[in-house]
Formats: C-alpha cells, structure tokens, sequence
C-alpha cells in the first residue's frame, strides 16, 4: 500500500487519475490528474456535460478500468496492484451497480438476476436474501418474470435489487435514470436514495441531472477531463 | 460450483430462447451423419462377412478325411455355435438305363448355416429360395444331371443300393465350387440316407466336413481351441482366405462413406464456428456485466466450457437419435442387401460420433468462447470496448488439429493423413477463391438493376467473405446431391446401354470340338443365331524367362496366385470387340510364325510381367514356348467369353481343346436349352440373366443409400447458411428497419433480402452444376469407361434448386429481421 495519508473513514480513495487513449488524432486525455477522497455513508454525484470524463471516472473508480496515471484505493485495497481477477473480486465483495441500459441478464428471471452477485460473493443462501431485496423494491410477485417481460422502470428495480443484495460499501450509478421517463426516473430514484439511507450505503452517482445531483450530499463537476468544483449541499 | 448452478441456469433459457439452435443443429448434424455411416458400415462390413461366408456355407469349415469325432462337435456347443455335417463323394447314379458321374453331397438339416440353397421345380425353371434340405428317401438334383440321364422332377434315381425321388432341381447352394474345373453334377440328399446307399465304406473317397458358425468371436475362440486337436490332414478354413476380394471391395466402400461424412461434418465444423463466434458475440453483455458484479475469468471460462459440454450432449444424443433413425431407414432401403439376422448394432459409432463432435467443439467452438474471459468489463459503460480477437495461430492451430484428427479415424494412416489434410486446405481455398470470385461477378450486376436487387446484390459483396463460404457449403451440397441424382441416372443409363439390349444372358461351357455344328443347329432350328465358339485349353504355366513360377517373386499376392494356378487358354485371329490393345500390338489374322500371347492388361501388371517376356506352358504334357506380343484392356462388362491369356493361330493346334460360348436367350425360347443339354448331356449352361439383375439392384439400392447419407451434407450446407444469416441478424434487422422507416414498403425489404439469397443461390448452383459435370466426366470416362454426355439438365437442376434451397432457407432464417417492426428495432439501437 501506498504510503499517502488516508482519510481514516474513507471508503473510496481517488488520487492522482489520469486516463489517456490513443486515437488517430493522437493521445486523447480524457482525465487529468483528478483527487478526492469519499467517506463511508456519503451519496456524491459526479456531474458535467457529455464527455466529461464522468464515466470515465466511474470505470476507473469501480476498477472496470485502469488509469494512466494516479491509484484509486477501494474499501482498503488499492486497484492498481491487483490484477483483473484481484479487482473482480473487490467488486464481488465491496461493490454494487446501477446502469443507465440496466444491463439484466436476459437468460435470468427477476430473481436469479438479483441472486447473480450474492452467487458470485458466495453466498451461503442467495434465494432468501433475494426475495427479500425483490420484494422491497416492490416487485414480489414479478419475481419469476424475465427482462424481456418487464417495463423499464421494472427493469431498474431489479438492477436496484441486484445492485443493493450484496450490501454493498460502494454503489455505483450511472445515469440510472437516462433511460426512464421523467416519473418513473423519480420513482426509481426515490427508492435509490430510500435504499441507500436505510443500508448506509455509499452512493457514487453519475449524472447530468442537477436536481437529482442535488439530492446528494457532495457534488463534484468534472469538465474537459478535469476536477473543477468539489462542494457539499448546504443541508 | 456456482459455475454449474450457473451455466445450468442460463443454458435452459438460451436454449429455449433459440439463440444456440443452429450451434446445436450442426453438432446434431455431424454426430447424425457419422453415426448413420458409422451404423451402415458397421452392418455393411457384417454383411459382406456373412456374404463371403457363404461361400463356405458356414464361418468355419473344418474338413477331414476321417468322419468327423463326436468331441469337436461338443467343443462347438461349448462356444455356443450352431454346426452342420456334411459329406461328399463321387459316385455313379443310375436313373434305368443311363447313368452318369455325380457329386453325392450329403448334408444334415442345419445346413447351410450361411447363404441359403435355391431350387426350381422344372429345368430352368424359376428358382426359389428354400430353407430345409431334402427330406429322406429324396434327392435335389443338378440340371445337367437329369438331362444325362433323362430324368426329370418326380422321376427315381438309383444312388448306390437305395433308390430316392427327385424333388426338386438343385440350381444353387453356397458351397459350390465355382470355375470349370468341377463340373461333375453333383446331388443334394439327406445324410440319414447315406447309410442306406451302401456306398461308403473301408477305403471310400469321401470328404467329411464340420461347419460352425456363430458370433464372431465365439468362433473365433473355437477356432483357436480345437486348433491342438486337429490331425495333420484336417483343413480349416475361414472366411478371410475364402474371399479377401471381397473385404478390399466393402473397405473401400466403407472409407468413401465415412469420407461422405467426414465432408458432411467439414461443412458443419464452418456452421460450428460460425454460430459459435455469434453465440460467443451475444454473451459478451452478460460477460462485461458478469465480470463488474465480481466474476472472474476462471468463472466465465467455466460456464463457457459447461455450457458447451453441455451444448455438446445434447447434440450428439440429438445426433445420435436421427442417425439412428437414418441407419433403421437405409437398412429398409437395403432390406435385400444386408442379411436381416444380423445382430444388433452396437454403441461404438456413438462413442465415436460423440467422440468426433467433442473434437469438432473443442477445435471450433472453444476459441470463440475462450476469448469471451477476455471481455472487458469497461463494456458495461462502453458498449464499443470489446475483447482482442482471439489470436489466429490458436484458432488455425485448434481447428487444423481438429480436422487431423477428425480425418486420422478415416485413413488411418499417417503419410495418408498429410496428403488429405493437404488436398482438404487446397481443396478449400480453392473453392473459397471459386466463392469470392462468383460474389465479385455478381457485384458487377448492380448498377443494371432496381433497388431490391441492388440492396441485395450489394450485401451480397459487402458480406464478401461470409457470402462466399455460403456458396462453397451450399454448392458441396448440391454438388453431391447432382452427382447421386442426374450424374447416377445417367451413367446408369450409359452402363445399361452399353451392356443391355444384347447382351448375352447364358453361358454354355465344355462344347466338344465335334459337338459345335450340332449346338449350332439346334439354335439355328429355333431361329436363334449361332453362338461364335471360344476355344479354350487348360493349361498351367511353367516358367517365365527360363524362371520357375513356384521360385519368382510377385508385385501381388494376386499374381502369384494367377501364375500358380490352373490357367485356360485361348487362341484368336482376330482381336475380339470387347478386347483393345493398351500396348504393343496385335498379329496379322494370318499369323503363322513362332508361338505370341495377349495378357489382359491388369494380369500384366499384377503378375510382374512385360512384353517379350517368354513364357512356358504346360499342355496335356507337352511344353509350348510363347512370347508376350502385347496387352489388352478387356470389357469384363460385356460378359462375353474373355481371356487373360490369349494365343496366336496355330500355337494350340492339335492340343485338347474345349469350347465355350456366350448367347442372349429370351424367356419364350428357354425351352431349347433343356433339347440342348438332353442331346449334349456333357454341355453345361449357366443362367446369367439372375446375376445381372442382382447386379443392377445393387447399384440402385446402393447409391441410393449414398444419397441419403449426402442429405446430411446438404442439411449441413443449409446450417451454415443459417449460421452465416444468423451473425448478420442484429445488421439485417436494423438496416430493414432504417429501410422502412425511411419509407420503403415492407415488400421491397423483402425483395431486397430474397435477391441477396437468390444470388448466393445462383452462385451455389453455378459451383454446384460445374463441379457434378466435371466429376460425372471424370467418373465416365476414368472409373467406368463410358463416354460422357453433357447433360443441360445438371445446370438446370443445378441452378433451380440452389435458388430454390438457398431462398426457402434464406427467409426461414431471415423472416424475423424483415418483420422486425422499426420503432423497436431503433429504439433499441
């Protein structure tokens, strides 16, 4: 481990990320050198226009990806060091998503897709725990249907419940309302944001929705790669 | 374990859903069309064993001179195995006042345990298949036997003390000997009354014999087991010395039927790969979403590998039930062929089709799924990050090795396996250049088109590569499926024409010289023309080049045995029309210088012989010198009377001479023969006409049975069409959908899509037709010497039915893209 001071309640620890691609029009720098730690039990948004970087960030953060430069340290273990199946298991054990395209597996009912991570974590009974998740996100008795079967916003619910099985120290969201309209998009953030309260969940959520960035307790903008503001709501 | 609960899980769904049915229906295919071979073979094999049994009426015959103990009969009921006695001697028999030499074949009544003996009940009468033998105080008589001594069916025979009945005429039983050499008539009665007889006794020269039959192994355990007690003078003999002929003919009907299948299970190895790489492609998803939940890629590697082991049982037990059923189908169809009785096929084609379709998935399937651990799971966020193309060493690597081994079941042999694997990798890059350029032609059409045929035109050349292995599979398939339809029709008929209207239907052997003009008057009275009269001469060889037959070295098992042998002579002035001279050259018809022989052609090579060589002969005891003029291909086919040795005018003068004659007879007529062997009791005529139409019924039942086996490759060639339509599916739905939403009628989707399979249909058909006529000519004129004939029919059929096949499999594939409703499919992109 690095030998930089942590903070002593940090969940998630950024420092230093840099993230470069090659394209045909040259090196691409997509993040630039961006820092900040994040506590256990805090909701932070990450907002900016499109191309920000904000998913960029995201995959750096959740370990999906790797960054040029800097280290990302997650629930006490920093990314870096470990290799693509060291990080899956970081995800397996500290880390749940929400995304904008849901991504259910569509060969699974509600249910299985929900006992998928529990399963991955190794569980010792990921049927139990499920139904009970399945049923507080309100789809108790749609539990047997596939993806193909359900509506959008039925569809989030379950990715919720998926995301929430594992009690998860870190939630990752991104754009989880992107592709729901407007009251349903409330409705599911609603039940996010109950969710998270209720399991002191940390919440790092990515979106271009100011209101919804507002309902979180930190928000931090990111524009053309770098980390330009870093404020705390009022409340 | 999770990995099972897992890939158990998902498997159902996906399977349900459809996405891996062309995945399964390729294996299926390959495992059906090995097995369905594997089950023909294995029966074609026991068939042609029981067959060339027959020729000993058993599958062991051990004969003595000596009555046969009581203990090896016991040995035999040890082992289980069936056995029948029989005896035989010559012997004189009297019907009043006419007598003639006879074969007494005495027999018990489980004779014969193989084959089956035919009698009729007039002289030429029609024959029939009987399963007793005679029943005591009867005789079943040759023909030639009554007409020497003027009996008839019902009439009695004195044979040795006892006087028995004439029940029928013998006309057939498996343990005759063929050939001139054993001519004496012989007789069928029951052993129970040869003691009545009287006839053997102290010093008879009677040939005892114990036959055994059985299951193979039994017999063989038999064999090995009495093998310590036989005296000296005891022979036993079996079927692989009775008929080696015939296994090279089953072996090398059995390695082109597995190399049928091994093209069937080739074309399916591309819809594996093919369906496999889109199977892979659509659980890249799952994959990313897998791995960002915390799988790892030992975890994705195993569900990839149980769900395709999974995949792969289905498949071959799939495969394995319609081959099955196929095998059940094709013994119908070669009900007569293949002995009824036989046991019961066992697992082993199974094993090894299963064996086969594992290879087949591990070669190539597995690549594609390997790559899928590679999955970033950045594509989760990022639908454009995709796993690095699985490295082409490993999959050329994977798939090569899969196809040697695959083919090493069917050679056998190392050098072989090269070779093939070599003719295969050119055989296919030829054929796929044949692809491209036919997709690069159509591409020209384009611009003279409407828009349907040129959007579908225009897939056709941007799929360039998917199209073109598309139009090889499809075009292999008809290809062979042209070959066993039209090409067989025709070459059926060119046989038929070349051997039918007139050819000749009996043979009439041992003509004395002096019985030829009355044998040619009793014809010429029936208003038949008089048959021409072959000399023959028997006659054994003693020397070649000043060296002893017995002490040279032979090219061939064959030769040696046709050097050694008792050989039959003939002398021509003129080359025969069914005979032409490959080398050297003929005499002049007035010939009269120093002895010159004609060889056929293969007796040449096989016997190690060459032109000038000098042969000597032994005739009747006096020595006759002759050189080797030249070599002739003989028409076997002709069934005219034909040589392997031929002599030049003069040499076998004054040597004993025998005639033999060939004439075609029809059925009104038939009555001659019998005036025919009543006035020339020592003739001997045989019945041609019956092994003819067997002939005939082998070859249509047999390639009919081909044909089925090449349904398979054609099913084969439609799964990689399926597999081909089925990776551009997610394309073909959203370009319809563009189509339409930018205001093409639903109709002009259609016509577009249904012009792209016409024109791979078109190409298929062009490859197809061109293949089945270059290969019809050179089966023609190269494997069965008939002239060839351009038949249009081929490019017709040809070309109907790639369009016809092509477009029915084409839209069955595509129908859901083209009714994708566009407001879906957009919205979802």
């Amino acid at each position: 481990m690095d030998n930089q001071s942590l903070d002593s309640a940090a969940v998630l620890d950024a420092h230093g990320l840099s993230k470069q691609v090659s394209s045909p029009e040259g090196t691409l720098t997509i993040l630039s050198d961006v820092s900040f730690s994040i506590r256990a039990g805090e909701s932070v948004a990450v907002v900016g226009p499109s191309g920000a970087g904000k998913s960029t960030l995201l995959a750096l953060l959740a370990g999906l990806d790797l960054p040029t430069a800097g280290h990302v340290i997650l629930n006490g273990a920093n990314l870096g060091e470990l290799d693509e199946d060291g990080r899956a298991r970081v995800r397996a054990e500290s880390v749940g998503f929400v995304f904008q395209s849901f991504h259910l597996v569509p060969s699974l009912n509600a249910l299985e897709n929900v006992m998928l991570p529990l399963e991955l974590a190794g569980s010792d009974d990921p049927r139990s725990a499920s139904r009970a998740i399945i049923d507080k996100v309100g789809l108790g008795d749609r539990w047997s249907h596939y993806p193909a079967q359900l509506s959008g916003g039925e569809k989030q619910r379950v990715a919720i419940a998926r995301a929430f099985a594992t009690e998860p120290a870190v939630l990752f969201a991104d754009e989880p309302t992107g592709n729901l309209d407007s009251q349903t998009g409330q409705n599911i953030m609603e039940l996010m944001f109950e969710l998270n309260k209720n399991s002191s969940t940390t919440l790092v959520l990515v979106t271009h929705d100011l209101s919804l960035a507002g309902r979180c307790d930190r928000m931090l903008s990111l524009d053309a790669g770098h980390l330009v503001s870093d404020s705390r709501a009022a409340a | 374990m999770k990995a099972i609960a897992f890939a158990v899980r998902s498997f159902g769904r996906e399977l349900r859903s459809g996405e891996v049915v062309v995945l399964l229906a390729a294996v299926a295919l390959a495992v059906a069309a090995l097995t369905a071979v594997g089950f023909l073979t294995d029966r074609i094999g026991k068939a042609v064993a029981r067959q060339a049994n027959e020729v000993l009426a058993a599958d062991l015959r051990l004969r003595s001179p000596d009555p046969i103990p009581d203990t090896w009969r016991d040995i035999a009921q040890e082992y289980e195995l069936q056995t029948a006695d029989t005896l035989i001697f010559p012997s004189v028999v009297f019907a009043g006042e006419l007598s003639a030499l006879t074969t007494v074949k005495a027999v018990s009544d489980t004779y014969p345990l193989r084959g089956s003996v035919r009698v009729s009940d007039t002289l030429f009468g029609e024959q029939r298949v009987v399963d007793d033998i005679p029943r005591r105080g009867e005789v079943w008589a040759d023909g030639a036997l009554l007409a020497r001594v003027g009996a008839d069916v019902g009439d009695e025979l004195l044979v040795g003390e006892a006087t028995m009945r004439v029940a029928a005429v013998l006309t057939y039983r498996p343990d005759q000997s063929i050939g001139f050499a054993s001519l004496a008539p012989s007789i069928l009665v029951n052993i129970e009354d040869i003691p009545a007889t009287g006839l053997i006794g102290e010093g008879s020269r009677v040939g005892y014999a114990l036959l055994v039959a059985g299951m193979d192994d039994a017999v063989e355990a038999f064999n090995t087991a009495i093998q310590d007690q036989l005296p000296e003078s005891v022979r036993a003999s079996n079927r692989e010395e009775s008929s080696e002929r015939a296994y090279n003919a089953a072996d090398r009907a059995q390695r082109f039927l597995s190399l049928t299948a091994i093209i069937s299970l080739l074309l399916s190895a591309v819809a594996v790969a093919m369906s496999a790489r889109r199977f892979a492609h659509r659980r890249m998803d799952t994959v990313a979403l897998m791995k960002s939940l915390g799988a790892t890629q030992g975890f994705v590697i195993a569900v990839a590998v149980l769900q395709l082991a999974m995949l792969g049982v289905i498949g071959i037990v799939a495969g394995s039930a319609i081959g099955y059923a196929a095998e059940r189908l094709l013994s119908v169809i070669l009900a007569d062929l293949i002995a009824a009785d036989l046991p019961g096929v066992g697992p082993m084609p199974v094993i090894l089709a299963g064996g086969s379709a594992l290879v087949l998935l591990v070669g190539f399937a597995l690549p594609s799924l390997i790559q899928l651990r590679n999955t970033p799971p950045l594509r989760v966020l990022r639908h454009d990050a995709m796993p690095p193309a699985p490295s082409r060493l490993l999959v050329a690597g994977l798939s090569l090795a899969a196809v040697a081994a695959l083919l090493y079941r069917s050679v056998g042999d190392a050098r072989m396996l090269v070779i093939l694997l070599g003719g295969v990798i050119v055989i296919a890059a030829a054929l796929y250049l044949v692809g491209r350029l036919l997709v690069a032609l159509l591409g020209r059409f384009r611009s003279g088109v409407g828009v349907a045929w040129r959007y579908g035109l225009a897939n056709v050349a941007r799929r360039g590569r998917a199209s073109a292995v598309q139009v090889v599979a499809f075009g292999l398939g008809l290809t062979v499926l042209l070959l066993l339809t039209i090409v067989r029709t025709d070459l059926l008929e060119g046989w038929r024409q070349t051997i039918d209207e007139d050819a000749p239907n009996h043979f009439m052997i041992n003509i004395q010289p002096g019985e030829r003009e009355s044998v040619a008057a009793i014809f010429e009275n029936e208003g038949i023309a008089a048959p021409d009269f072959v000399p023959l001469v028997r006659a054994r060889m003693k020397t070649i080049n000043g060296e002893d037959v017995k002490e040279r070295e032979y090219p061939t098992p064959d030769g040696e045995w046709m050097a050694n042998r008792e050989a039959n002579l003939s002398f021509a002035a003129e080359l025969s029309s069914t005979n032409e001279i490959v080398a050297g050259e003929w005499w002049p018809a007035n010939y009269d210088g120093p002895p010159l022989v004609s060889v056929e052609e293969e007796a040449l090579i096989e016997t190690g012989l060459a032109i000038g060589d000098k042969l000597v002969w032994v005739v009747a005891g006096q020595e006759l010198e002759v050189e080797i003029a030249n070599s002739r291909r003989v028409n076997w086919d002709s069934f005219q009377p034909n040589f392997f040795m031929v002599m030049s005018p003069g040499a076998l003068d004054n040597m004993p001479t025998t005639y033999i004659s060939s004439l075609r007879i029809e059925k009104p007529h038939q009555p001659v023969l019998v005036t025919l062997v009543r006035s020339h009791p020592s003739i001997s005529v045989i019945d041609i006409d019956a092994i003819l139409q067997q002939v005939r019924g082998i070859i249509e039942k047999a390639s009919l049975a081909v044909q089925a086996v090449f349904i398979f490759t054609l099913a084969a060639g439609i799964a990689v069409l399926f597999a081909a339509v089925q990776s551009t599916i997610d394309e073909r739905r959203f370009e319809s959908a563009m189509l339409r939403a930018l205001g093409a009628p639903k109709r002009t989707v259609f016509s577009g899509v249904m012009a792209e399979f016409a024109a791979l249909g078109v190409a298929a058909g062009v490859l197809a037709s061109a293949g089945a006529s270059i290969l019809a000519a050179i089966i023609a004129t190269r494997l069965f010497e008939l002239p060839y004939e351009f038949n249009p029919t081929l490019w017709v059929a040809g070309l109907a039915s790639g369009v016809i096949v092509v477009c029915a499999s084409g839209f069955f594939a595509a129908r859901g893209a083209i009714n994708a409703a566009p407001v879906n499919v957009l919205r979802t992109a």
